[in-house]
């Protein structure tokens, strides 16, 4: 048997040369994964800009800097930046980094794909990002893009097939996480022993493959209504703009689970490393992990609450959406148990990770208010619903890629970063996310309307407490942008291979920076260098 | 799925067709969005000319990157563990095709038993058909009176038991041909393999011909087009993206046709053959619910 990996041609020894036929022509997971999340921090910044423009408008009452329709062109961007520019590939590039070297695989399934996977976002977001600079301006119907406010204006063909675009891309990303993760296990790599970040994928991919076909459908059928006379949301012919609400949310729901799911997978990394325990319940993780990726399918109606849907189907949804506080309490519990007794330190993943059990907790207490059918009445399109989902979605989502970056960041460069300066972005960055916004719970259940350029004067204190929450929040990114580049081109710490004393699992036991190659050959395992090796069964 | 040992692993080499498919897929879409606003007669429009550059790009693109693949498999590069990853990924792209046609038959189904009957003022739309389109009798098929019927015009459909029930019959045949073609490969029958293959081809074509033919007939003489209220949405939606699957599955089973003529599959190792009749049965069966819920119900 040969002891080396059938690469074709030149692939044996390192990196290829140029640099096009090293980062254009990739088939390494590694160099796939560094674009994806140099991409998703591009994209970071990009509608983090965008944000700062609407909190500039909202610092104080009356109309101040920008126009009301560009101002909806900035919170419609912002949305569909954040949520398909910058959460998304950033796990997507996670997994690409990650999956691979926990479960002992030379590669992910389909490299060339992969690579494919990658190089259609940077097309779908030009696309998208172009219609701003079109006559007629880019969308401002917001990023679910309810008919018939959705189809004014040039631009809807345009953001449509870029959805296309990112739909494609996303399809084929979860394809090949799912076949590496169920073909390319190392032989001793059980699904039972794999690390819960792998499960929080292995599950997320089913879910991006089950919904973003149903994205594809629902934005052609507000193609074809713009362009090509149907009538599947005019309810002059017989349609209903109601059901693309039905349709889009039955996509919405899931994909805001595929915005936390890895993340739930992140923090239950490095949650034992550093308080150097194994993982309280490991079984009940991944199954509180499935347990929601089940509900998130029967739950979507919970979004349109107001829109007038019948009594028994908002008793339904209501119930059907309180139950998912069940696993996801289960796996609140089990975090906070595994730090119990622990013996703890507080790197920056592990302060991410605190503030993420802690924060993510608090917007999934007002998730629940907001599943209160009657209550929701008075909620919906508030602020409430926007303090809900930057909570769960920059508190929940972005602080668990930040510990994520921080706590991998020495196996990808081979340095350790500046621990001050990043305990710096951290407590930056936590104070100035709850300034930003805690205020905005009490603007909603005053009931100041989300997505409006203008307020009424009694809004005015909180709203300017906002808006400097929001700007201190933005700077504080760039101290995360310093430590990145500190890190990676300029930091003498070199990592240890072992980069956290407590970390356990296949990652840990290769080189730091991990070698263009690893795996050639199946690795070895060693029940007790995984995380979840001594399981009983 | 067994978890299989594997001695080495393999990797492909680097490939410049991703960042073409790419580049491909932005050109077209590009110029189809550019395509869609352009007014007519606008002599600066470049979308149309973009769009089918994009779309050349993109079969350029099919037939360079399947080429490549084609000879590494042939050249016996791929091993057990390569073939069970192909077989995931079209599995699950397929499972990703069976979930787009669910949001166009979830759109048909929420049109029939929600929508449509509650403009007519059926349960809890009761006052939408009071105050909004007084009048409007709600039926499946038609555009009921009132209001609606001003969209489109008023229509006839097209009866489920002529041309659609001779298709559902040619689609069943040609899963039983493909079926006959897969077992003569496995028994190296080589003659009855291509037989088997080339009667599915000529039953696909013999498919879109006549689907062809009763779209003609829905425009020229029932007057059913797109614009015919939510009938005519859902029904050329569903039977359209169909049509594509079917035309797309067709030139696939060709290609494969002549793979199998040059002899590229063996008795064990056929994978493109049988992702094929995969992606065959798979449009079958949205036929089958096609035929079901749009013509006969």
């Amino acid at each position: 048997m040969a002891h080396a990996a059938t690469h074709d041609h030149d692939d044996h020894h390192g990196a290829p040369k140029g640099f096009f036929q090293r980062w254009v022509m990739s088939t390494n997971h590694k160099d796939i994964g560094t674009l994806y999340l140099i991409f998703s921090l591009t994209m970071f910044f990009i509608g983090g800009a965008f944000a700062m423009v609407i909190r500039a408008e909202l610092f104080k009452p009356g109309m101040q800097l920008v126009q009301p329709y560009f101002f909806n062109e900035m919170t419609t961007m912002h949305a569909l930046v954040m949520i398909f520019g910058a959460i998304m590939p950033a796990f997507v590039g996670l997994a690409n980094w990650m999956v691979p070297l926990m479960v002992g695989a030379p590669d992910m399934a389909l490299p060339r794909m992969n690579n494919l996977s990658f190089w259609i976002l940077p097309f779908a977001f030009f696309m998208l990002l172009s219609t701003l600079f079109m006559p007629g301006g880019g969308p401002a119907g917001g990023w679910t893009m309810y008919p018939p406010l959705s189809l004014q204006g040039e631009s809807v063909a345009y953001v449509i097939f870029a959805i296309h675009l990112m739909g494609i891309s996303s399809i084929m990303g979860a394809i090949n996480i799912i076949a590496t993760i169920l073909n390319m296990r190392a032989p001793g790599m059980d699904l039972l022993k794999m690390p819960v970040f792998v499960w929080s994928w292995l599950i997320t991919a089913f879910l991006l493959i089950a919904v973003m076909p149903v994205l594809a459908g629902a934005v052609t059928m507000l193609l074809t209504d713009k362009y090509f006379h149907t009538n599947f949301f005019n309810a002059a012919g017989g349609g209903d703009p109601v059901l693309f609400q039905h349709i889009f949310w039955f996509f919405g729901h899931p994909e805001v689970y595929i915005m936390i799911l890895p993340a739930f997978g992140i923090i239950s990394e490095i949650i034992p490393t550093f308080a150097r325990k194994p993982i309280f319940g490991y079984r009940a993780m991944v199954f509180a992990i499935a347990s929601i990726a089940f509900l998130s399918f029967i739950v979507w109606a919970h979004h349109m609450f107001a829109v007038g849907l019948p009594m028994g189907a908002e008793i339904f949804f209501m119930y059907a959406t309180m139950l998912i506080a069940v696993p996801t309490g289960v796996k609140v519990f089990n975090w906070v148990s595994t730090m119990w007794g622990g013996s703890m330190t507080f790197e920056t993943p592990m302060l991410f990770s605190i503030a993420f059990v802690i924060l993510f907790t608090i917007g999934g207490f007002s998730g629940l208010m907001l599943a209160l059918a009657p209550a929701d009445f008075q909620y919906h399109d508030t602020y409430f619903v926007v303090a809900h989902f930057h909570y769960v979605l920059v508190t929940g989502a972005a602080f668990s890629i930040m510990a994520a970056a921080y706590y991998w960041i020495p196996k990808w460069s081979g340095h350790m970063y500046s621990e001050t300066w990043g305990k710096i972005h951290f407590w930056s960055s936590v104070i100035s996310v709850n300034v930003l916004f805690f205020p905005q719970h009490f603007l909603g259940l005053a009931g100041m309307p989300r997505r409006i350029p203008d307020y009424n004067v009694a809004f005015a204190n909180f709203n300017m407490i906002s808006s400097i929450g929001g700007f201190w929040f933005g700077a504080s990114q760039l101290i995360f942008l310093g430590v990145i580049i500190h890190c990676v081109f300029f930091s003498k710490k070199k990592a240890a291979d072992r980069s956290w004393e407590g970390a356990k699992g296949l990652e840990w036991t290769v080189p730091s920076p991990a070698p263009f190659h690893t795996f050639d050959v199946p690795p070895v395992i060693h029940d007790d260098e995984l995380a979840h090796g001594n399981t009983d069964h | 799925m067994g978890h299989q040992q594997q001695d080495v692993y393999f990797v492909p080499s680097k490939s410049y067709w991703p960042i073409v498919a790419a580049i491909s897929m932005f050109v077209t879409v590009y110029g189809a969005a550019h395509w869609l606003n352009s007014q007519p007669g606008d002599s600066s429009a470049f979308g149309k000319p973009m769009f089918w550059l994009g779309f050349a790009m993109i079969l350029g693109m099919f037939f360079g990157w399947f080429r490549s693949v084609i000879r590494e498999s042939l050249a016996g590069s791929y091993n057990g563990q390569v073939d069970r990853s192909f077989r995931m990924g079209m599995m699950w792209f397929i499972f990703s095709e069976v979930m787009f046609f669910g949001a166009f038959f979830g759109a048909l189904f929420y049109a029939r038993i929600f929508s449509v009957p509650w403009l007519g003022g059926e349960g809890h739309g009761v006052l939408t058909h009071q105050f909004v389109w007084q009048g409007y009798e709600a039926s499946w098929g038609a555009n009921g009176g009132g209001g609606p019927q001003k969209i489109g015009g008023s229509f006839q459909t097209i009866a489920a038991w002529g041309l659609p029930l001779l298709n559902t019959l040619i689609l069943l045949s040609s899963g039983v041909t493909i079926t006959i073609a897969h077992h003569a490969l496995k028994a190296g029958h080589r003659k009855a393999l291509l037989i088997g293959l080339g009667a599915t081809v000529l039953l696909g074509c013999c498919f879109l011909w006549f689907q062809a033919h009763e779209y003609a007939e829905a425009y020229e003489h029932f007057n059913l087009t797109l614009g015919s209220g939510v009938y005519g949405a859902t029904f050329f939606m569903l039977t359209g993206f169909h049509g594509m699957h079917v035309t797309l599955g067709t030139i696939m089973l060709a290609i494969i046709w002549i793979r199998c003529a040059k002899g590229h599959f063996t008795k064990d190792d056929h994978f493109g053959f049988e992702a094929v009749a995969w992606y065959w049965h798979f449009v079958d069966v949205v036929w089958l619910a096609l035929f079901l819920f749009v013509y006969v119900l």
